[in-house]
């Protein structure tokens, strides 16, 4: 037996045919247990050099899943493994580094037992029938939606459908002439000083002039060109030079 | 058969889970727990002595009605009915751990069991075997685990007494105990 473990993960296993697929085993105390078990060993007096060299040459086809534990397991031998040389001195207060790891694995072991028991149970109970067996598995995973070209059309056109007809609102540009009216209010006021709105909008004058003509007038008289003013209500509006505006 | 026993047969029968005692009660509200009892045992030892097909069981707290195991094999291969699947050794493990232990949590489950358990626990709950009954006070307020009447039910426990006593578990490892070892190991572990 080679004391020293040389961690030679890229070789093959010193002995194939003893290496067990780690999956058969359900933890690392699982695999330790069947470790003391093959070896025959007592697991009073655990031989923990012996132990961890097979510990580690079973761990070397660990999936990723499993790492964790194993090693975590395999560090803990080591360490067993280093303590264990080290001098005793006091053998009266000398304490077991195995001590801890028995303790966990007689607890496993007992925890195994319960799992016999469970499974005895368990498949007894399996081989019965109640009157509509109820114990229910989960709702199996919905199946795959299947569904054909047209169904699919179809539905988004149902669902189009429901969408509201959106408010359209057609966006035709202004035919107004506001400069050109602004023009016209100017060069007749330059040459009058007041006159009546009927004297600038022609009876004949379409929509497009009249309101040109309005919109002109009131811009002008915003700026305070001109003043607007009706005597009375309907009456014929007065347009005048603003004098104020005239002085400054 | 008693009109009670008679009663009681058509109340199982309608059942697919089982039926608690104090639930069989209110069948008959004139019934004496003993009578009651005795109309149970009358029902049992009629499937039983007579040779039915199927038997009555006390689990969960309760009673059901369930075909004899000599039959499992030709109702599953006539597709009547199919056994449910077998839980994983995983699955095993930390049920026993928390039987034992309730109320448990997952790292005290992971102490035992020496792997992480997180989506065993899950698989578990959702079977409906565990359920969380608590937390704990300590650090993080972990969620605490127990078993469900479900756990019962799939194991055919009467109650979790029925388990064995964890100092009646052997230890089958003790191969040539020394004296002088062991007592020293367990002081060194207390």
């Amino acid at each position: 037996m080679t004391s020293a473990y040389t961690p030679d993960l890229n070789g093959p296993p010193p002995d194939s045919s003893f290496v067990v697929e780690l999956t058969a085993f359900s933890g690392p105390l699982d695999l330790l247990l069947a470790l003391i078990r093959d070896e025959k060993v007592d697991i009073y007096d655990i031989p923990i050099a012996r132990i961890c060299e097979q510990f580690v040459i079973r761990i070397r086809t660990l999936g990723l899943n499993e790492a964790a534990d194993y090693l975590e397991m395999a560090a803990r031998l080591l360490r067993i493994k280093a303590q264990m040389l080290l001098p005793r001195g006091d053998e009266e207060q000398w304490e077991d580094p195995r001590a801890e790891l028995v303790r966990r694995l007689l607890e496993y072991q007992q925890m195994r037992e319960v799992v016999d028991v469970l499974e005895r149970r368990g498949e007894e109970r399996r081989n019965q029938f109640a009157r509509a067996y109820l114990p229910q598995a989960p709702a199996p995973p919905q199946a795959p939606l299947a569904l054909s070209l047209s169904e699919l059309l179809s539905a988004v056109d149902r669902v189009l459908r429901t969408v509201r007809e959106p408010n359209m609102h057609e966006v035709i540009p202004r035919a107004l002439d506001i400069p050109g009216a602004i023009s016209i209010i100017r060069s007749v006021l330059a040459l009058r000083a007041r006159i009546l709105w009927t004297e600038i909008v022609e009876h004949t004058a379409e929509p497009w002039q009249i309101l040109s003509t309005l919109l002109g007038l009131l811009e002008l008289a915003k700026v305070g060109e001109l003043r607007v003013n009706q005597p009375k209500p309907f009456a014929n509006v007065e347009i005048s030079r603003d004098v104020a505006s005239e002085a400054a | 058969m008693t009109s009670l026993a008679k009663l009681l047969e058509a109340a199982l029968f309608a059942s697919g889970r089982p039926i608690a005692t104090e639930e069989l009660a209110v069948l008959d509200p004139d019934a004496s727990p003993a009578e009651l009892q005795s109309a149970l045992d009358e029902l049992r030892e009629r499937y039983d002595v007579d040779g039915h097909g199927v038997e009555l069981l006390e689990i969960a707290g309760g009673w059901q009605i369930l075909t004899r195991a000599e039959y499992t094999e030709a109702i599953e291969r006539a597709q009547l009915a199919a056994r449910p699947a077998r839980l994983s050794g995983a699955a095993l493990e930390t049920l026993a751990i928390i039987a034992y232990r309730q109320p448990i949590s997952r790292s005290e489950i992971e102490e035992i069991r020496g792997v992480a358990v997180g989506s065993v626990l899950k698989s578990l709950h959702e079977r409906g075997l565990i359920d969380v009954v608590g937390r704990a006070e300590g650090l993080g307020r972990p969620l605490l685990y127990g078993t469900t009447p479900v756990f019962l039910e799939h194991f055919a426990l009467r109650h979790l007494e029925e388990l064995p006593r964890a100092d009646e578990l052997a230890i089958a490892l003790r191969v040539q105990p020394r004296e002088t070892e062991a007592a020293a190991v367990t002081e060194a572990s207390e």
